[in-house]
């Protein structure tokens, strides 16, 4: 056979051929009739494996767990119609929380475009507000080089997902295959280096910063190892505090001496306070966003910003900055270390001592403190215990969303990044479960918890089934309160105490459900038993579902009420019967 | 009462109300967009503007280089100064958009729109509508006993104020292209 003769091939076989050149070794998806062609060349092969879901929508959530979890974007396979639909949920998540993936998804023959054929949907059109860039691709010579297209796009400039779509005809018919490095993958080549007169007054703010910030987000992570390497470099060097957006976590130690705590809503105390009364506020790869900055016009008042940010759209789309930084978060950090070096290492010690001992009296505060229990099973302190017992463990966090998502932020220490996968921008109930199947996928030795809510966790359920399928021992850690509580938490704060509809009725019995798919249940309501039954769960050689029956009125503090600045922070249950105001008053 | 200062049980306060009240002055501005020639561009860039909440005053879009496979949009927007920005910033992050060009800041710009307008009308007020186009400089393209179609080129301002001479004189439709702009000089 010629060279040329081999290269020719169908398009059903360079999806393969195109996934195996880019390196992947899993894909998650569901077969239908517009992919079938695609699913016969899987099955004639061994180099990627298929996960064979239960839903499309957990697909693209576990090729999102696998991306957060491995830096490498994630690829899933669905067919047209009702598999792409599904997948929408998937590909905003990883829209608004920046995840490199690439879905493919069957299409309807070309010819019968437009028709509304059996299973046909406009999936180009319904996919185009939430994917980076969407092709859908009418000839199959045009295919393989849009698939190298598509992973430069996914994982160039801000990471994001994309969507290839292809109509069963093109499928079936034969063309040349190109090979990713003869491929034309367009023009799109976002700068990564940042302005060296941006960097020179970045470092000139750090000289001169009497209380300064670090504002880090998902963009470190996203920008790989060495941005985090980076960072804790610059944090050690320079000795200023340090706070992340839930996004971040893992990106600088939780362990580390400068680290504040998370931020935001429902951040620490003193990480909030720093945000609201720092002269210097240095933003590396996060994007202002309302969770953290709570009402725009008294935030951080009396601070000169500097925004580190690979995406020029996020620079002064909320917040505005005296110092914007165009580029990938690791190249700017090595060149503002270089220059700061250079310019002999400058900072202002004694302000420096005096801003630390400020933040010491907002430590002190303990905002983190919960009314302990011996009775019932507080949420805070199932984490606590959680965090306890598997500490130093090679361990890989998801979560669902609400109260429990939030308490996981507050209490788990992150010392890697990679290593906490949650749903931060869209927040969406039901990622945590399929996410955490993708990261032990990925990582099959690791221990993998879910820290889900009763109620977010039934929205994905069904993927228990994958779990089994696949031997994928992931454990489902579930702060049951019996209720929507993040729901009713604003509903008694900010809605009267009318709890509408956010109760949780009629839920399963979690052990018997946990028998049913196969793996093991673990039922836990007394405090004294809670440490031997975690034990249980991270002994267990397979899947767990853990149903830990919390308390059910708890609310999650500290929080800053919607639109209300960061110094006007609820810390505990007594403040939202009238006492911050006094207190807040004599804050910053 | 509570630190929100709504009283349990009473609120009619929504907590989702986060809009920030102070608004700048308000700009119009022409923006040149040269994006890939490929289906779908269009309809990505129009769902920014609306995805978002931009305003589209205009827009007009054609291919302008076969060989080179790009299409050029004229988009005519309005927002404040930071609005401004961030339309320019998002559109272009878009993978498929090559350029984006601020008209109405890079310097001088030409702006040129076609409009066709069909007057109907008979004696005195046919003859000053034929009177006034020829003021404007508007051609005739169709006529018959009863009405005429003009075709016109200018700013937007012309043309509206063609418009409204034509009104009282019969004015039964009108077709406009939406604005083209090219920067004076090279
Ligand atoms: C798909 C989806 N629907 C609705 C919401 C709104 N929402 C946010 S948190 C929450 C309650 C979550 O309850 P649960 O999972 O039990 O967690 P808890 O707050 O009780 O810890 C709801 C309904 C959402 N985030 N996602
Ligand atoms: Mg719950």
């Amino acid at each position: 056979m010629s060279k040329a003769q081999s290269r020719q091939m169908t398009g059903a076989r360079m999806v393969v051929q195109a996934l195996k050149d880019h390196g992947v070794d899993v894909v998650f998806g569901y077969p239908g009739g517009a992919v079938l062609p695609i699913y016969d060349e899987i099955f004639q092969q061994n180099d990627i494996r298929h996960i064979l879901v239960r839903h499309e929508q957990g697909a693209v959530h576990m090729a999102e767990g696998y991306a957060r979890s491995t830096g490498k974007p994630g690829v899933a396979l669905v067919t047209s119609g009702p598999g792409a639909t599904n997948a929408v949920t998937g590909l905003t998540d990883a829209l608004m929380d920046s995840i490199p993936l690439v879905v493919l998804s069957g299409q309807v023959p070309t010819f019968m475009i437009g028709t509304d054929g059996f299973q046909e949907a406009d999936t180009v059109g319904i996919t185009r507000p939430c994917t980076k860039m969407n092709w859908l691709v009418k000839d199959t010579s045009k295919l393989s080089d849009t698939i190298h297209q598509a992973f430069h796009v996914a994982t160039q400039g801000r990471p994001g997902p994309v969507l290839i779509d292809i109509p069963k005809d093109v499928q079936f018919a034969t063309a040349d295959y190109t090979p990713p490095e003869s491929a034309r993958i367009g023009h799109y080549q976002p700068r990564t280096k940042g302005d060296p007169e941006m960097i020179e007054a970045l470092v000139e703010m750090i000289e001169t910063a009497e209380r300064p910030v670090f504002y880090t987000g998902g963009g470190v992570v996203n920008s790989g190892p060495a941005a985090s390497r980076l960072l804790r470099e610059l944090v050690e060097a320079t000795g200023f505090p340090i706070t992340s957006t839930l996004m971040g976590l893992g990106a600088y130690p939780a362990s580390g001496k400068h680290w504040l705590g998370m931020l935001g809503m429902h951040g620490l105390y003193e990480a909030n306070l720093a945000m609201h009364g720092c002269d210097v506020m240095i933003n590396v790869g996060a994007r202002f966003d309302d969770r953290i900055t709570g009402r725009v016009k008294d935030f951080s008042p009396h601070s000169r910003k500097a925004h580190i940010d690979i995406d020029p759209s996020s620079i002064n789309k909320v917040i505005r900055v005296e110092v914007p930084i165009v580029g990938d978060v690791s190249s700017v950090l090595e060149d503002v270390l270089e220059r700061w070096v250079a310019r002999g290492r400058k900072v202002n010690r004694e302000a420096l001592a005096k801003w630390w001992a400020k933040i010491g009296e907002w430590k002190a505060v303990k905002c983190l403190s919960y009314k302990p229990s011996t009775k019932t099973i507080k949420p805070q302190y199932a984490l606590e215990r959680l965090e306890a017992l598997t500490k130093g463990m090679d361990r890989y966090i998801t979560t669902e969303v609400g109260q429990h998502q939030m308490w996981a932020a507050q209490f788990l220490g992150f010392e890697e990044p990679n290593r906490w996968m949650t749903s931060g921008g869209l927040g969406t109930m039901g990622y945590g479960l399929p996410a955490s199947i993708g990261v032990q996928i990925a990582h099959p030795e690791a221990l993998v918890i879910n820290v889900a809510g009763e109620a977010s966790w039934l929205m994905n359920m069904q993927e228990m089934g994958t779990a089994m399928q696949f031997r994928a021992p992931v454990k489902q850690f579930i702060l049951n309160n019996e209720r929507l509580g993040m729901v009713r938490q604003w509903q008694e704060l900010l809605h009267g105490e009318r709890y509408s509809h956010s109760w949780s009725e009629s839920l399963p019995d979690f052990v018997k459900l946990a028998e049913a798919f196969g793996c093991k249940g673990i039922k836990c309501s007394d405090p004294k038993d809670l440490d031997d039954a975690i034990m249980e769960m991270i002994r267990y050689d397979g899947p767990v579902i853990f149903d830990c029956l919390v308390e059910k009125h708890e609310n999650c503090f500290p929080m800053i009420p919607s639109g209300k600045p960061h110094n006007e922070m609820l810390l505990g249950e007594a403040d939202t019967q009238g006492v911050i105001g006094a207190k807040g008053a004599v804050l910053v | 009462m509570s630190p929100l200062n709504i009283k349990k049980g009473s609120t009619s306060h929504s907590a989702y109300d986060l809009r920030d009240p102070h608004a700048e002055v308000i700009e119009v501005h022409t923006l040149a967009v040269l994006v890939d020639n490929e289906s779908g561009v269009l309809a990505r860039v129009i769902g920014l503007f609306s995805g978002r909440g931009y305003n589209i005053e205009s827009l007009t879009v054609a291919e302008v280089d076969r060989t080179g496979h790009r299409s050029r949009i004229t988009v005519v927007t309005t927002g404040t100064p930071q609005v401004i920005d961030q339309i320019k910033a998002q559109l272009s992050r878009m993978v498929p958009v090559h350029e984006v060009h601020d008209l109405t800041v890079d310097g001088p710009a030409v702006q040129r729109e076609l409009a066709l307008f069909k007057v109907a009308g008979k004696g005195e007020h046919r003859i000053e509508a034929l009177r006034l186009a020829e003021i404007f400089r508007a051609n005739v393209v169709d006529s018959t006993l009863e009405s005429f179609v003009f075709e016109i080129t200018g700013t937007p301002e012309k043309i509206d104020a063609f418009g409204d001479l034509m009104r009282p004189l019969g004015l039964r439709e009108i077709a406009r292209t939406g604005v083209a702009a090219l920067a004076r000089g090279v």
